[in-house]
């Protein structure tokens, strides 16, 4: 507790980022520290994710040293740990909650383990000072695809999600069979810009009738066989056009099944989360598909997209005041599900 | 890895991908790796997937692109599936700790296992798996 109020740290070790943040009353960030932003010159010199547990387990006190120090805390200013204790890596977890099970034995402080999902979907309280559930989250990244019905803080229920490869998984394959290389989301929504979406006619994967689930595997494979199929009939591929297409495809499924839960489920807000989420023509399609039937649609900034200790911070700070006990026996569990 | 040349499959329709994939996973025991080799869009989540049906695992089996494996406890014996396109090489692939994984008490699936060939057991099954002439078809060949 500083100046009256309550703080939480937040530690997210789940993928490719170490992170750490302070946020104060689970709204107000006061720092946030990402390790691949600290060492930014390093992390561009190659495409190589630094995955390995042994980079978290270099660089997680420094991180987490340097966000107290950013908003000017020391550790026994700090009312609360979270952790993400999964999904992930399983290597990569262990280290932020082995380093948050420390710190929270060493400094007497309560410690919630917190669902990375249930971050990216906090984020939105950061951006979005006076939002509060309920709400309709989708969440759009390169490991998923779901759509989550929020009806309280600590409550969230998964209604659909991909069955075979996240969206922004199948933007990173197709962006580099076409030469865009990676980060394949940003560069395909870049080229798509010069590209006419409605020149290839790609499939709608919709699956059953009133179905939530994605699939974006047999897209894929269909750009793949329309690359095969020009490139043999030796016609010039036009790399804008096939991003558009793709893109469009992709997309235009997202919003459409957004919509059609915040519909089912009389929400009449959609909150977006994830990386994907900073897609330009994701945010423009789903905004209009939603305002025309009345439904507002809210996203985080690009820097809270994408795997930060903020949200995971402010989803601890909710789970405990929803009642969530504190457990200093937390365990990492890579497969955790909503 | 095993490199002789021991048959080549047609794989004509997602019944003949599924049949395949139900015919390893029948085969398979603890400690087993299946090296999955071959482009994007062949199929290797989609044969996992079998795989992972012949075990008898309930879960829903999607792409682990971005946390490079999961893990199916509901079947016959544990399944670890990786996909290490993202990896650079063997050595990464140790140090998110796949030891344990490779040498425990369930079975390894690994796609792209061309990146990680140096790392993995002399005895992994190692399945290519190519484009077929037509639209759909696939040809798995095991090397």
């Amino acid at each position: 507790m500083k100046d009256g109020r309550f703080l939480t740290l937040g530690i997210e070790t789940s993928c490719d980022e170490t992170a750490a943040s302070v946020v104060a009353d689970g709204r107000f960030v006061m720092s946030n520290v990402i390790s691949s932003q600290i060492d930014i010159h390093t992390a561009y010199g190659g495409v190589v994710p630094e995955i390995a547990s042994r980079k978290h387990l270099e660089r997680i006190n420094d991180v987490i040293g340097k966000a107290l120090d950013d908003a000017e805390v020391c550790a026994k200013d700090i009312d609360l740990i979270g952790v993400t204790y999964g999904p992930g890596l399983v290597g990569a977890l262990l280290i932020g909650v082995a380093a948050a099970k420390a710190m929270a034995y060493a400094c007497d402080i309560p410690l919630v383990g917190v669902n990375h999902m249930h971050g990216h979907i906090a984020a939105n309280y950061l951006e979005h000072k006076e939002l509060e559930p309920p709400f309709m989250a989708l969440i759009v990244s390169g490991g998923h695809t779901e759509i989550v019905n929020v009806p309280d803080y600590n409550k969230c229920e998964k209604l659909g999600g991909t069955r075979d490869d996240a969206a922004g998984e199948a933007f990173d394959k197709v962006a580099r069979v076409i030469g865009l290389g990676y980060p394949g989301g940003p560069k395909i929504d870049k080229a798509a810009k010069d590209g006419d979406p409605d020149s290839i006619a790609f499939k709608r994967v919709y699956l059953e009738q009133g179905s939530l689930d994605f699939s974006f595997s047999g897209l894929k494979t269909q750009a793949l066989n329309y690359l095969n199929q020009e490139r043999q009939a030796g016609r010039e591929i036009d790399v804008n056009n096939v991003a558009a297409s793709f893109q469009e495809a992709v997309v235009e499924v997202i919003a459409d099944k957004a919509v059609m839960a915040a519909e089912k489920y009389g929400q009449k807000r959609i909150v977006m989360a994830g990386g994907v989420a900073s897609n330009s023509r994701l945010r423009a399609l789903i905004t209009e598909k939603a305002g025309s039937k009345g439904i507002d649609v809210l996203k985080p900034s690009p820097v809270l997209c994408t795997d930060n200790g903020a949200m995971i911070a402010s989803a601890a700070y909710y789970a405990y005041r929803s009642g969530v006990k504190p457990d200093l026996e937390l365990d990492a569990v890579p497969g955790l599900e909503f | 890895m095993k490199t002789i040349c021991q048959s080549i499959r047609k794989l004509n329709t997602e019944d003949d991908t599924r049949a395949f994939g139900l015919e390893i996973a029948d085969a398979l025991e603890p400690g087993d790796v299946v090296a999955l080799i071959g482009d994007l869009g062949t199929g290797k989540t989609a044969l996992t997937k079998y795989i992972a049906e012949g075990l008898g695992i309930s879960e829903e089996i999607n792409s682990p692109t971005f946390t490079i494996v999961k893990e199916y406890r509901s079947g016959r014996l544990p399944l670890y599936h990786f996909d290490v396109y993202r990896l650079g090489s063997g050595e990464e692939l140790l140090d998110i700790g796949a030891e344990e994984m490779l040498d425990g008490d369930g079975v390894c699936v690994i796609e792209w296992a061309d990146i990680v060939a140096d790392v993995l057991p002399e005895d992994s099954m190692a399945v290519c798996l190519k484009y077929g002439e037509n639209e759909g078809e696939r040809i798995a060949e095991f090397l």
